[in-house]
């Protein structure tokens, strides 16, 4: 924007909101220092930049302070094994790994499914701070690396919103998204996963995109395609990549925006971007072979043809011959695409799209088809008060920019509108995908933010210099923001604009403080170790996982083969060191439904199939005695749908009672009698939990359970956590035949 | 559409005769490095159909040496229509960007695409 220069305060001032202590050094520094407008611009704009970017990182950090620098969550810990195996054994070591301690008897390829980009991020980071002399643990560099992440992010979104709008919006953007909840979610200091480096990435690939599409130029191309490699090796949400660039490039075409910039940046990208991310093994020849990716090339050959026209459109200046060339090559060329695409779907050549990505398009295809899908908590729908909770006044500041964007169409705001419509869509299909919309949001909002505080500040800065000051280019504005539009009454307009401006500010301020409740609240658990409130308001910590991983590192032989619900897979191998059947790579459905299968039947058939999976423990999550919800009874009716979908012997009526799940005696005699149930309540009936309520009375669910006196066969118990969260039973070896 | 071609069935013949007559003589007047890049771009695209062709009757089997050489082919041709694009005068988007600076980028994503390829050739 051309007026920056000339009025430097008012768009600085947006971000100032959110960053308090940055008017006190900025004010400081303008003062002892005599320089031009345009030089303080400069100063106020990178000192603030700074902060964000140390904003963005210290409020992460909350998760460290309250509990330790640990690793969080599950995938996490997959994630943290391999990258101690990086570091150790290096990288050729890596890319051949074979893991035989997961998926027990199978075995798991690591380096062939698994996307590489985090932890060779991690180990580049611990690599050059041992080469600076900083005897650091892999294990900091792991727990910081999503927030440092988070800090590049910031610096991104600076430079994207420079170029969708102005450096003010630039500045707001960058405030914006250093705090936001929805993007906190997944990258506080612990939570080791590709979510945390991929946004960056994200934001990176369309950043540069989008420059390169403004430009014409090859190397922003280029730049872009090394941005998409580096999505692509972190994330399979490129997916998402690969997907919205033709559908902007085509939206670009139908709205007749179509130029050769756009061509030369969309097919250099594309080209190169595509072969860069075949390099990765575990995305393969996926660009050129699944249905997700033919969009792509589709929107690639069509730009082929576009060009093709266009030229030869230049070259004829008859234009009825032309007719009759366009009627020919577009038949030709429609033709040829339909059959290459019927004949690559119909040979196999081309597969047809995955589970997850149906379920994107049709959020109900999941329940009906994929439990496995469906069963995970962060795939559901979102609710409604999740988005006003990730996103707070940016949910109302959205459409607002948006509108701001409609207003100053160009290629540039066409690409974030898009960005933020889709990425909003994908958002309410599934919870996670907020982290993707996120970004989107703070943008435009950014946008909002910026147009209306620059306008209501002209507005207060025009009255106050008799209206002389770059008069056309203050009105011209004041008239464009149709919100404040005060001009007709002179004695309040500035009063009101003031007021507005206050108003501005005290949501911005809103929007601070609740950012720093929710992180601090809510997104800082570890969820390895919980933390609760006690009877007398203290602080309760239960590190049950941590305890019982240690006892199995410890007093287990080393080739034990423990059998848990794939949700702990990841936790046992990194943190007890032991053989897993299942865990949360679920690349066997069949392997994860045999699992179900086992813990939904008797005790004797259970026996069966833990002896041909040679299991040595049996590990169990039960909150009943904590409270603790989210345990394994709760997720057991997913046991019974994913072992059933394999094997039709597990019926899910069989364990309900008139459609209802209860364990009390109440309950269905098959669920009264399962494994699951035995091994999570075995001697719980001669517990008291709760005073004043019988023994065996769970408080998880608030009932009495049916079954108190629970008898094991085959199995023994062979440890059991200070909470009860975790309980470890051995398999007995077979009787000896008579 | 279909009506529409079986009206101009007839004239058909005659128009193609007279589209290529107008295309090479609008053509004939191309400067001299554009023709020449023209030439490069038809060259690689040739070379991409020799290799398609061949695989129709040999087999894809390793698939990423096939791949790595129809890409390499179809990249080349691609980029160096975006520099025909930039360096082309009459493009008025591009008249900021000098000669020098479209063939540097060129080369460089040359690079790139050609140090990818020898890593994907196998």
């Amino acid at each position: 924007m051309g007026g920056s220069p000339n009025q430097p305060s008012p768009t600085p001032s947006a971000a100032n909101v959110s960053i308090k202590p940055d008017t006190l050094f900025s004010g400081f520094s303008l003062k002892n220092l005599k320089l031009k407008t345009k030089q303080q611009e400069l100063l106020i704009r990178v000192s603030i930049l700074c902060l964000v970017y140390v904003l963005a990182f210290i409020t992460r950090l909350f998760s460290v302070l309250r509990y330790e620098s640990m690793i969080h969550e599950f995938d996490p810990y997959f994630n943290y094994r391999t990258t101690l195996f990086l570091t150790e054994k290096g990288f050729y070591e890596f890319w051949n790994w074979f893991d035989s301690e997961s998926w027990y008897p199978l075995g798991r390829i690591i380096g062939g499914t698994l996307y590489p980009g985090l932890m060779v991020t991690a180990s580049l980071i611990y690599w050059t701070l041992r080469f600076l002399r900083f005897a650091v643990h892999i294990r900091e560099v792991c727990v910081l690396t999503a927030p440092f992440f988070a800090s590049n992010t910031t610096i991104v979104a600076y430079f994207f919103g420079k170029e969708i709008w102005d450096s003010g919006a630039g500045l707001v953007a960058a405030a914006l998204i250093a705090i936001c909840p929805g993007y906190i979610s997944r990258s506080v200091a612990g939570s080791y996963d590709n979510e945390g480096v991929a946004i960056f990435a994200l934001l990176l690939t369309f950043y540069l995109f989008v420059k390169a599409v403004k430009t014409g130029s090859l190397s922003w191309g280029l730049a872009s395609a090394l941005g998409y490699f580096y999505m692509v090796s972190a994330w399979g949400g490129y997916v998402f990549i690969i997907n919205l660039i033709p559908l902007y490039v085509l939206v670009l075409l139908i709205t007749g925006r179509y130029s050769m910039r756009l061509y030369v940046a969309y097919n250099s990208m594309y080209v190169l971007g595509s072969l860069l991310a075949m390099q990765i093994q575990f995305v393969g020849f996926q660009h050129v072979q699944s249905g997700e990716h033919m969009a792509a090339m589709g929107v690639f050959f069509l730009m082929q043809v576009f060009y093709f026209l266009g030229w030869v459109k230049h070259l004829l200046s008859d234009s009825k011959l032309f007719q009759v060339f366009l009627r020919f090559t577009v038949t030709c060329s429609i033709g040829l695409g339909a059959l290459a695409l019927v004949g690559g779907m119909a040979s196999g050549y081309i597969s047809p799209w995955t589970g997850r990505f149906y379920s994107l398009l049709d959020p109900t295809y999941a329940k009906d088809f994929i439990p496995i899908i469906a069963s995970v908590s962060e795939h559901q729908p979102t609710a409604w008060s999740s988005f006003m909770f990730d996103f707070h006044i940016l949910l109302i500041l959205f459409p607002a920019g948006l509108y701001f964007c409609f207003k100053k169409l160009s290629d540039t705001t066409i690409f974030i509108v898009m960005y933020g419509l889709t990425s909003m869509y994908f958002a309410s299909v599934m919870v996670r995908l907020i982290l993707v919309a996120t970004p989107a949001v703070c943008l435009i909002s950014a946008v909002a933010v910026s147009a209306t505080i620059k306008n209501l500040t002209l507005l207060i800065r025009t009255k106050s210099k008799t209206q002389q000051t770059g008069s056309s280019k203050a009105t011209g504005s004041t008239k464009a923001s149709s919100k404040t539009s005060l001009d007709q009454s002179p004695p309040f307009g500035r009063n009101v604009a003031a007021a507005l401006l206050l108003g501005a500010f005290y949501l911005l301020s809103k929007y601070v403080t609740h950012c720093t409740w929710v992180t601090s609240e809510a997104y800082s658990s570890p969820s390895i170790v919980l933390a609760a409130r006690g009877a007398h308001g203290g602080r309760v910590i239960f590190d049950d996982y941590r305890e019982a991983y240690f006892w199995l590192r410890q007093n287990t032989p080393p080739d034990a083969k423990v059998m848990s619900w794939w949700d702990y897979g990841y936790q046992i191998t990194a943190m007890g060191n032991r053989t897993v059947i299942v865990d949360n790579n679920t690349w066997n459905n069949t392997h994860i439904a045999t699992v179900g299968r086992a813990m939904s039947s008797y005790e004797d058939e259970a026996y069966e199939i833990m002896r041909s999976l040679d299991v040595d423990y049996v590990l169990v999550v039960f909150g009943g005695v904590t409270g603790y919800s989210s345990d394994d009874i709760n997720k057991f009716l997913w046991m019974v749908r994913i072992g059933g979908g394999v094997f039709p012997v597990i019926k899910e009526p069989d364990y309900l009672v008139n459609g209802e799940y209860r364990v009390d005696k109440g309950a269905a005699p098959k669920m009264l009698n399962c494994l699951m149930y035995k091994l999570s309540y075995y001697r719980f009936g001669e517990l008291t939990t709760e005073y004043g309520k019988p023994p065996g009375y769970d408080r998880a669910r608030g009932v009495e359970i049916g079954n108190k006196d629970v008898k094991l066969e085959h199995l023994e118990e062979a440890f059991t956590t200070s909470n009860w969260i975790v309980r470890i039973y051995k398999v007995k070896p077979p009787s000896n035949r008579l | 559409m279909a009506k529409s071609t079986t009206t101009t069935t007839s004239t058909t013949a005659k128009d193609v005769q007279a589209l290529f007559q107008t295309l090479r003589s609008s053509y004939a007047a191309t400067p001299t490095n554009l023709k020449i890049i023209d030439l490069y771009v038809v060259f690689a695209i040739f070379t991409a159909l020799i290799q398609v062709v061949y695989m129709a009757f040999v087999g894809s089997f390793p698939f990423n040496s096939f791949l790595s050489g129809v890409l390499s082919c179809v990249g080349t041709a691609v980029l160096a229509v975006c520099l025909r694009i930039q360096v082309n005068k009459e493009n008025k988007e591009f008249k900021d960007l000098a000669p020098e600076r479209a063939f540097a980028d060129f080369v460089l994503c040359n690079l790139v695409l050609h140090l990818v390829i020898m890593n994907f050739l196998g």
